[in-house]
């Protein structure tokens, strides 16, 4: 294993700090995390199996996939059906399913739908293929914008003509915000993203124990991370606390990485966008800035997106709110399976209900 | 789709480079982070370094749950 990765999968520390979360947790509590990657790594791990019956983990909307309106991706699709086009996208998008299909079903019909690593690699494409509309679909949170960000100035800097944008990133503070309001679940504290806050750093959470209460710590990934996140939120409880800690020092810095954050704001400013389940929340995406909207997919080609539908009975709205969990879905593992995914969070490998599919439960 | 991955870099140049991910060496970009040395620790995330890891803040972490990891072996 990677050096920064197997120093943190220690067993007897694990043990010890379960021991410990047992110890300070005397009443019911809910703890959500907000990231997809660490609701993967909750599960993997067998965390959950750790932790004491009163402490509960929620899964809150925490994965760009699964939050990804139907709406945009039938625009998605829309584009890649464009003639001589090629729409790039990460992988994980492919077998998400819009109203009526998936990007890999266009592709299988004869449209060019690539898959990146890097929206560096989609640069190159364009860069390859000047007689060719290369169209990113960016997806992703804060981790995610300023790579694309990046990719974007580095295609300016190259003068192409032929690399465009479809924006639907996503930011998190303003949709834990909302989750605050709607008051459908008690969160009593937050694991916070480890790695959008490597870009965010702390301060942006500061709102969620100053004007809610509850109590944020930015946590890692691996499973002692994790665990000590959670020790870390359960001591703030237990002592009346609520601050926002950073568990994953290794990575974040509360100033997060200026740099990075100014090249966003170079490009996006900031905008309402619809979230799958959640609905529109106010400055929550990030749009193409005026200067940079010949980057813009939707500027540059005339599409007309069929009218969106939902799929019948799929729950995903409310599991992305933490509300109800997949088994509580009608469709879940009968109609909806990994193999066939009637709703993004079974197809995401970050997604609630592909977790639940694959673990057991939790 | 947030994961980033410790990367140890092993060539930079004008803002690209390669970077070591358990041994398997791929290209990196260094815009959102330009101050990269040869042999840093990055965090990787679609093709680009976002953060150094802080070797010092890891060592305190790995201190705090070696107490952890004692009092875990005394429960067992």
């Amino acid at each position: 294993m990677v050096r920064y990765v197997r120093e943190f999968h220690d067993a007897a520390a694990a043990r010890g700090l379960a021991a410990a979360i047992e110890r300070i947790t005397s009443r019911s509590v809910n703890l959500m995390e907000v990231c997809g990657t660490h609701t993967v790594a909750i599960f993997r791990h067998g965390i959950s199996q750790l932790l004491p019956p009163p402490l509960s983990m929620l899964s809150g909307p925490g994965c760009p996939v699964c939050v990804t309106t139907n709406a945009d991706i039938d625009k998605a699709i829309a584009l890649a059906e464009q003639p001589k086009v090629t729409l790039a996208t990460f992988g994980d998008m492919m077998k998400v399913p819009g109203s009526y299909q998936s990007l890999q079903q266009v592709k299988a019909d004869g449209s060019e739908v690539r898959v990146v690593y890097s929206p560096r690699d989609a640069v190159c494409m364009a860069g390859d293929n000047p007689q060719r509309p290369v169209i990113f679909f960016a997806v992703g949170f804060e981790t995610t914008a300023p790579t694309i960000a990046a990719a974007l100035l580095e295609a300016e800097g190259l003068g192409l003509k032929n690399f465009y944008l479809i924006s639907v990133h996503k930011l998190i503070p303003p949709a834990m915000r909302a989750l605050l309001e709607a008051r459908e679940v008690r969160i009593d504290g937050f694991i916070c993203p480890g790695h959008v806050s490597v870009i965010i750093g702390s301060e942006p959470y500061q709102f969620i124990p100053q004007q809610y209460g509850v109590p944020c710590v930015i946590t890692g990934f691996e499973p002692l991370d994790v665990l000590q996140g959670i020790d870390m939120l359960v001591r703030q409880i237990a002592d009346g606390r609520a601050e926002v800690e950073i568990q994953y020092r290794r990575g974040v810095r509360p100033e997060g990485n200026p740099l990075a954050r100014e090249l966003v704001s170079r490009v996006f400013e900031e905008s309402d966008a619809d979230w799958r389940g959640l609905g529109c929340i106010p400055g929550s995406g990030l749009k193409l800035r005026p200067e940079y909207k010949r980057f813009d997919a939707e500027e540059a080609f005339a599409i007309n997106p069929p009218p969106t539908k939902e799929h019948k009975g799929c729950l995903c709205g409310d599991i992305l709110r933490g509300v109800k969990t997949p088994p509580e879905c009608p469709l879940f593992g009968g109609t909806c399976t990994p193999e066939r995914p009637v709703g993004p969070c079974m197809v995401s490998s970050e997604g609630t209900c592909a977790g639940w599919y694959q673990y057991g439960s939790r | 789709m947030c994961l980033a991955i410790p990367a140890r870099v092993v060539q930079v140049e004008e803002g690209l480079g390669l970077v070591d991910v358990g041994g398997v060496v791929r290209e990196a970009s260094f815009m959102l982070l330009p101050d990269v040395q040869i042999g840093d620790y990055v965090l990787l995330h679609a093709g680009y370094a976002l953060q150094r890891v802080d070797e010092a803040e890891a060592e305190e972490t790995l201190r705090l749950l070696a107490e952890m990891a004692e009092a875990g072996r005394a429960e067992a």
